[in-house]
């Protein structure tokens, strides 16, 4: 692999495996500078108290301590969060307001002292009234989490089009249903890690597993009192985000201590338990959806009322609800439409930016009630969805025309056609003794991208080095889903070059240019796209200083070969270290700023709604279908078969995207199944991976991925972003083969074996 | 104590706090980063090291535990420079993504593999079903383990 020269939309395994697999890849938690200091958090032991006092006292006398800060140490704003509510506080100071509300830091030696000192800490509360459940959280007098509030919405949005009430009661057929979405945890593997310390010259670095390094400079700057100029930060390879390290996790904290250390360095790595209580989480949903069609089967109206349990701070909620609204209406034309939803703060732990964001939950809850309704009106699920599905230039439910590459129709025709739809009714009737089997299909999508006003940039950076080596610098995070390699795959495709001539950066303020966050489906399609024209630039940069070499050789005349330039005409090479030693060190770099195209509609559109991320312009589809057979006795669900029909543009390296499409499915079958974060009145239940069950190679079989390669011109080479539309699809598609072989549906999520086993003996009720 | 034990083929001795973990002794006093930690119980493989061939979770095992024993760590399955054929099949079957249960993951496989050197797709589920990966599905690792195994029947 390294030998050749990448060629787009053929399988080659990725750059970054051969470190990874051999142990040397170094991890933000791999770091161990010399001389350095443990460094851990205290957190709040109730769910919403005044803090009274702080007694540090104790703590600090412990052996091997070496500092106990609180906020009285935190020089600056001493608040992180995205704009327009930065309201989560690095350390608390008036209130904590959930209990992985960080209290104090303690620096130490040891892990040792570090853990006598953390149990030395004395926090005084007054314990005040809370509130736990979103519904509530928005009656009159409900405790407020931020008191400076009116009440506990953080953000409310809308979608109105026609008339939907009236519409429903003109429908053929209508359901109605409440589905809860349950909470999910990222369980990356490798929890929130970092070291930190201070240069000479006062520039405070940290090297962290972050999805936003070049967002954090500026809210690790603003919360602890520097000027951006004077944080570096350093995003190596993750192990693992999902969305979860979108935003600060440890990195104030870091920070913080190495301010604070005696010029020490400072590493942080949180134990599974603390990671578990302070990360954010996947936000607990609750839909109302009502539904209704046509005698002809035309979806005619949708009502849907959606409550997101945002927890105790703002992080993403906003865009989150915005997205889970503009997906609530799938894949279809629906012309009436009236849509409301709420994100809302409670005592809970703190819910963000989980792969779907938002869109993974409201699709949930949507292709459950189309499956209802196709039962209700007597129609195939899949045929109804069909008729139903978006063509390129129709009006969408919930958001404006869709211009560009619409593929859901080619994915629901691909799995009509496969042999695990055409013998459905056969295998499930099939069923061995205390089996029932089921087969279910959902179609789902995913916006791509920040939406209108939040520019989604990139500025790609590209290098000849001095031997003739191409360095590109990626500005984006790659938090696992390989879009590193894929960089260079794009710029050895553009420059000819073999992998094994190629090197790449990851992202570091210092080196690397700003490009936006590892998420929102944008990660290759946006950085892609500024790469091909920056490798473009330097292609066109060698070829003129190589004419120029040549005597004025005409570029026809040249070839760029590994390595070299090659004069046609003559057969005579130039190495490209050669070529490189006659550029100035200005020249040898090439940069290159990409913004996505954005969806222009403002007529009916609350500019808030817009600003947080309202409505897309590209977006991915996909359609699957998962057999699963119940075990009566046991209640467990096993799938046997899946299949994912996936339009996310074209293929570039199509062992990376079955990668993504697979990934993304089993962790949303963890999270259809097993993953339940118990959370009760604030306190943390599921401490661990003892009880925060994550599906193992045993629960999962071999998954059918199908790419419906339909072209996406504003794509770099007809892609569009894939690592969120592969994971919505999974919860409807199993709980509509569930409803199937159980003969009932569970609206609550997960669909645990004790869960099945309820519905299994309401059958026998009657009897 | 003095603790004597054979490391990736070197025998090495340490002076060490007899209950300090092995991840930890890996890790932290030896600078071998490769084997991971995740979640500090048992759960999820990430910590995995073979002691006499065998894996076992570097994690749940302390000083005492590996004296006059034989470790291999992820750093030590690549020799002279050339991988071993479950990491090469590893890398190109695509089994790595963010890779931080890679090195655990084809521990455990190595493992796998010499007590069973031709399992079939399930047996290498069951046999895998100790380590937790949050990116792949699985699915790329069982098509690695399942070449690994193909390559090394080839030249028995």
């Amino acid at each position: 692999m390294e030998n050749q020269i990448p060629v787009i939309g053929r399988s080659q395994p990725r750059f970054d495996a051969k470190a990874k697999v051999s142990g040397t890849e170094r991890y933000a938690a791999d770091y161990y500078p010399p001389g350095m200091l443990w460094g851990a958090v205290k957190y709040s032991d109730h769910a919403h108290a005044r803090l009274k006092k702080v007694d540090t006292s104790g703590a600090k006398e412990v052996p091997g301590v070496v500092a106990v800060l609180t906020c009285e140490d935190v020089a600056g704003a001493n608040r992180v969060g995205i704009p327009p509510r930065p309201d989560q506080p690095v350390l608390a100071d008036e209130k904590v307001r959930h209990r992985g509300d960080p209290v104090a830091l303690v620096l130490a030696e040891s892990k040792e002292a570090l853990a006598a000192a953390l149990d030395l800490i004395s926090i005084d509360y007054e314990v005040l009234p809370a509130v736990f459940d979103s519904q509530e959280a928005l009656m009159p007098g409900a405790p407020l989490v931020h008191s400076e509030n009116e009440n506990n919405i953080l953000h409310k949005g809308k979608i109105l089009k026609g008339s939907a009430k009236e519409a429903l009661k003109e429908c053929a057929a209508v359901v109605e249903a409440t589905f809860r979405l349950p909470r999910q945890e990222h369980a990356y593997l490798e929890t929130e890690a970092g070291v930190a310390w201070v240069e000479e010259d006062g520039t405070l670095v940290m090297i962290v597993s972050t999805q936003t390094p070049h967002r954090d400079r500026m809210e690790v700057a603003h919360a602890l009192g520097l000027p951006p100029g004077r944080v570096r930060i350093m995003a190596p390879y993750l192990g693992g985000g999902f969305g979860g390290k979108d935003g600060i996790s440890v990195q104030c904290f870091l920070g913080l201590g190495a301010l604070h250390s005696g010029g020490r360095p400072v590493k942080i790595w949180n134990s599974r338990e603390d990671s578990f209580l302070s990360s954010t989480k996947r936000h607990p949903a609750t839909v109302t959806i009502k539904l209704g069609c046509g005698a002809d089967g035309a979806l005619q109206a949708l009502c849907c009322r959606l409550f997101l349990d945002t927890g105790a701070y703002a992080s993403l909620g906003g865009p989150v609800l915005t997205l889970a609204l503009e997906h609530a209406g799938g894949v279809y034309r629906i012309p009436h439409v009236d849509i409301e939803g709420y994100c809302v703060y409670t005592n809970n732990p703190v819910s963000g930016a989980f792969r779907g964001f938002g869109a993974t939950q409201a699709l949930a809850a949507l292709e459950q009630a189309v499956d209802m309704l196709a039962v209700k009106a007597g129609l195939d699920p899949l045929v109804f969805r069909l008729k139903n599905a978006l063509r390129r230039g129709e009006e969408s439910a919930c958001g404006p025309l869709r211009t560009y590459s619409t593929g859901i129709a080619s994915c629901l025709k691909t799995i009509m056609d496969h042999p695990l739809w055409l013998e459905v009714r056969s295998w499930e009737k099939d069923a061995p003794p205390f089996k029932r089997r089921g087969v279910g299909v959902a179609a789902v999508l995913q916006g791509v991208g920040y939406g209108p006003v939040v520019p989604d940039y990139a500025n790609a950076k590209i290098e000849l080095l001095e031997d003739g080596r191409i360095r590109v610098y990626s500005g984006v995070t790659d938090m696992g889903q390989g879009n590193a390699s894929t960089y260079l795959q794009i710029a050895g495709d553009i420059l000819s070059q073999r992998f094994g001539d190629m090197e790449a950066v990851q992202p570091d303020t210092a080196r690397t240019l700003p490009s936006g966050s590892s998420s929102a489906s944008r990660t290759t399609f946006t950085y892609g796209n500024a790469l091909i024209k920056a490798a473009g630039l330097l292609r066109e940069r060698i070829l003129q200083r190589a004419s120029l070499m040549l005597m004025g050789a005409a570029y026809t005349e040249l070839a760029l070969l590994p390595g070299r330039v090659r004069h046609i005409p003559s057969g005579r090479d130039l190495p490209l270290g050669l070529i490189a030693s006659m550029l100035d060190s200005s020249e040898k770099v090439c940069v290159y700023s990409y913004v996505a195209p954005v969806a222009r509609d403002i007529a009916g559109i609350d500019e808030n709604f817009r600003n947080m991320g309202y409505p897309h312009l590209i977006f991915s589809y996909g359609a699957h279908l998962a057999r699963i057979e119940i075990d009566e006795i046991t209640g467990e669900v096993t799938v046997k078969s899946y299949l994912a029909c996936t339009d996310a543009g074209r293929v570039l390296n199509p062992q990376a995207y079955e990668q993504q499409v697979h990934g993304g499915i089993v962790q949303s079958l963890g999270y259809t199944l097993f993953e339940d974060f118990q959370v009760q009145k604030g306190e943390i239940l599921t401490t661990g991976l003892a009880t925060y069950i994550l599906p193992t190679a045993v629960d999962v079989p071999d998954l059918l991925s199908i790419a419906v390669q339909e072209e996406e011109e504003n794509g770099p080479y007809g892609m569009k972003g894939l690592g969120e539309v592969c994971a919505n699809a999974t919860f409807p598609a199993v709980a509509n083969a569930a409803a199937r072989a159980a003969g009932r549906r569970i609206f609550e999520g997960p669909l645990t074996a004790e869960r099945i086993l309820e519905v299994l003996a309401e059958e026998h009720k009657g009897e | 104590m003095k603790i004597h034990f054979r490391l990736n083929g070197s025998d090495i001795a340490i002076e060490t706090d007899p209950c300090r973990r092995v991840v930890d002794i890996l890790r932290e006093d030896l600078g071998l980063t490769g084997t991971k930690e995740s979640c500090g119980s048992g759960e999820c493989g990430a910590c995995t090291i073979l002691v006499d061939g065998e894996s076992r979770l570097s994690c749940l095992m302390v000083a005492g535990q590996i004296s006059g024993r034989k470790i291999t760590t992820i750093e030590g399955l690549v020799s002279q420079g050339e991988m071993h054929p479950v990491q090469k099949a590893f890398v190109d079957h695509g089994a790595v993504q963010c890779g931080f249960c890679t090195p655990g993951m084809v521990l455990a496989a190595v493992d796998l593999l010499r007590r069973n050197p031709h399992p079939g797709r399930q047996e290498i589920r069951r046999g895998l079903s100790g380590n937790i990966c949050r990116c792949t599905g699985y699915q790329k690792i069982v098509d690695a383990v399942e070449a690994a195994s193909r390559d090394t029947g080839d030249k028995e």
